[in-house]
């Protein structure tokens, strides 16, 4: 019997450890061959930056970049805002007039895929523009793209917070004479405020990476970073790649640990004030 | 009076909750499939899409060209790269569940103050572009790659290709192999997360009742974990198996000309062909494609939602 416990136990471990080499093996190869001092890629032939120094003179790259951030950080902020109101309406309002269309059009374009979300965008969008002239195809066009999915993912990430939510606060504020805006300005918002963060930073990420909504939304001059990226992994490895590569996923990594090192610092602090509230 | 008053305020609030992200979806996801689906029906004329409906000479005429459809079922280029779409997605999601499930369980069974680190592994590798990680695979599987030397050296290869999962032993890319490798690679975290979730709230005393009424960790296994977690099993396998019949990204850096998916045939129609009617009518078959198993996935999700109130 004891026997089968260290097996099972080691087993389990094994099981882990291979699952997470898996997950993590293509990241770290990417960073190691981005100091490789090769012409061909794969060949190890030493160490060198010069991958890192063509970068400062890249200016399709930078030019993607710059443009990717601002669409990705335009498209946190808005899928928040309309994120979080279909998390409201779904969780807060049982029933109103099409509700079941509404519910499933908020968890349609998780899954859906995004040629297809791509396709049906752009070809409304070019039925619009022939009508009124407008709008022209370009950054704002590829963050309407991004909006509707990252919306669909910031109100799953809401709603799942609105549920283990302790209604009888909000009753209480109302008892207590609270308006609903200020219910919810004051009670509701401080309370999901970590999944609204963690929901901005995941639609920032998944903006930040999109090749397909961007392909077909872009328009001629509207060169997203991943497009950059995708039309030279396309043709081949290129070393290029992987020094932009490495330095993502250090920015992410580090990004990623402060914003759970808050969150979780939040979260102890509100565990110590509700502590020190129910002793007072 | 003031009561009135706050009942107005708050229908007004409530209206406008509802009604912003409303708007929103009918515009922009709603219209567009229409749209598509007209077009997909539409004759083209040079720039422009006939009406469907046209009045002339007091004659209220409907025009729907359903000659695209015909078409596609009736070519066999379309109709093998639908079942291929299918037969790939399918694998991934059998993969993904054989690797994920396990994986899932050790977690949620792993000492509760390790588990949030875990968690959060498996978490941290999504968080960075998924088009590097997928372009990372290219460099392993390549000629003097990492895993291509490893299965080689291994003579792993031969039994690959004497499988038929790559077209000849040495060459490991732009193989079905390398397009299941990297879809499954790209969408275990989906299925390990949902599972996850499940089997962490899973209630242990259930198997401690087993263990007493006579069952063996094995039994307990299969007649009380596996079935208490069939919502997690579902929701996982659609979370990877709905995105992958119409993935585009991997198929195209990771696939080769025999495995040709559907996403990469719409996406030639529109911009290599040009061809918008037929662009739209692959994409509608798509969504034909994935309405049930997303009806069976919102079932769930909508009876996860309520049995968490």
């Amino acid at each position: 019997m004891k026997q089968a416990n260290t097996f099972n136990r080691w087993f389990a471990r094994g099981w882990l450890s291979a699952g997470y080499v898996f997950l993590y093996l293509p990241i770290v190869a990417l960073v190691v061959y981005s100091f490789n001092d090769s012409p061909i890629p794969n060949v190890w032939r030493g160490f060198t930056l010069k991958w890192y120094a063509a970068l400062a003179q890249d200016h399709e790259l930078q030019a993607g970049l710059w443009l990717s951030l601002k669409i990705a950080f335009l498209t946190a902020c808005g899928s928040v805002v309309l994120g979080t109101l279909a998390a409201f309406a779904l969780i807060k309002y049982k029933r109103f007039f099409g509700r079941t269309l509404f519910s499933g059009m908020v968890n349609a374009p998780l899954v859906m895929p995004e040629v297809v979300i791509g396709l049906s965008l752009l070809l409304m969008l070019v039925s619009v523009q022939r009508a009124v002239g407008f709008p022209e195809r370009g950054m704002m066009t590829i963050w309407f793209g991004h909006l509707l999915v990252g919306m669909a993912y910031a109100a799953v990430i809401v709603q799942s917070r609105l549920l283990d939510l302790d209604p009888s606060l909000e009753e209480a504020a109302m008892d207590l004479g609270a308006r609903p805006s200020q219910v919810f300005w004051l009670v509701t918002l401080p309370m999901i405020s970590q999944s609204l963060m963690s929901a901005w930073l995941l639609t920032f990420t998944l903006s930040l990476d999109d090749v397909v909504l961007s392909a077909f939304l872009s328009g001629p001059g509207a060169t997203t970073m991943p497009l950059v990226i995708f039309s030279r992994a396309r043709l081949g490895l290129n070393p290029s790649v992987n020094a932009v590569a490495t330095l993502i996923v250090v920015i992410v990594a580090v990004g990623v640990l402060v914003a759970s090192w808050m969150i979780a610092n939040a979260e102890r602090n509100r565990l110590r004030d509700l502590a020190e509230a129910s002793r007072a | 009076m003031t009561g009135q008053r706050l009942r107005a305020g708050w229908l007004r609030g409530r209206a406008l909750v509802i009604a912003a992200p409303y708007l929103w979806l009918l515009v922009f996801f709603l219209l567009p499939f229409l749209i598509v689906f007209k077009i997909s029906v539409s004759e083209m004329e040079t720039v422009q899409f006939k009406d469907l409906v046209t009045f002339s000479d007091g004659l209220l005429q409907l025009t729907l060209k359903l000659s695209n459809y015909a078409f596609i079922a009736q070519d066999a280029l379309y109709l093998s790269t639908y079942l291929a779409s299918l037969k790939y997605a399918a694998a991934t999601t059998l993969l993904c569940l054989l690797i994920g499930y396990p994986f899932a369980y050790f977690m949620a069974r792993a000492k509760s103050t390790i588990q949030p680190t875990l968690l959060m592994m498996v978490m941290l590798p999504f968080w960075t572009s998924f088009l590097l990680r997928v372009y990372a695979w290219k460099g392993l599987l390549s000629e003097n790659g990492l895993i291509a030397d490893l299965l080689i050296d291994s003579h792993l290869d031969q039994l690959l290709a004497a499988a038929g999962l790559i077209t000849a032993p040495g060459r490991l890319m732009h193989t079905p192999f390398s397009l299941v490798l990297g879809m499954t690679y790209t969408y275990l975290p989906f299925m390990i997360l949902p599972l996850y979730g499940n089997l962490a709230k899973m209630d242990l005393r259930l198997l401690e009742a087993a263990a007493d009424l006579g069952a063996n960790a094995w039994t307990a296994f299969w007649k009380i974990t596996v079935p208490l977690s069939k919502a997690g099993i579902i929701a996982g396998s659609m979370l990877v198996f709905i995105p992958c019949i119409g993935e585009f990204v991997i198929p195209e850096l990771l696939g080769g000309p025999e495995t040709l998916m559907i996403g990469r045939v719409m996406w030639d129609e529109f911009f290599s062909n040009n061809d918008w009617p037929m662009a739209s009518t692959v994409a509608v078959v798509m969504v034909l494609l994935i309405i049930v198993p997303l009806a069976v996935f919102n079932k769930y999700q909508a009876e996860a939602q309520e049995a968490r109130r």
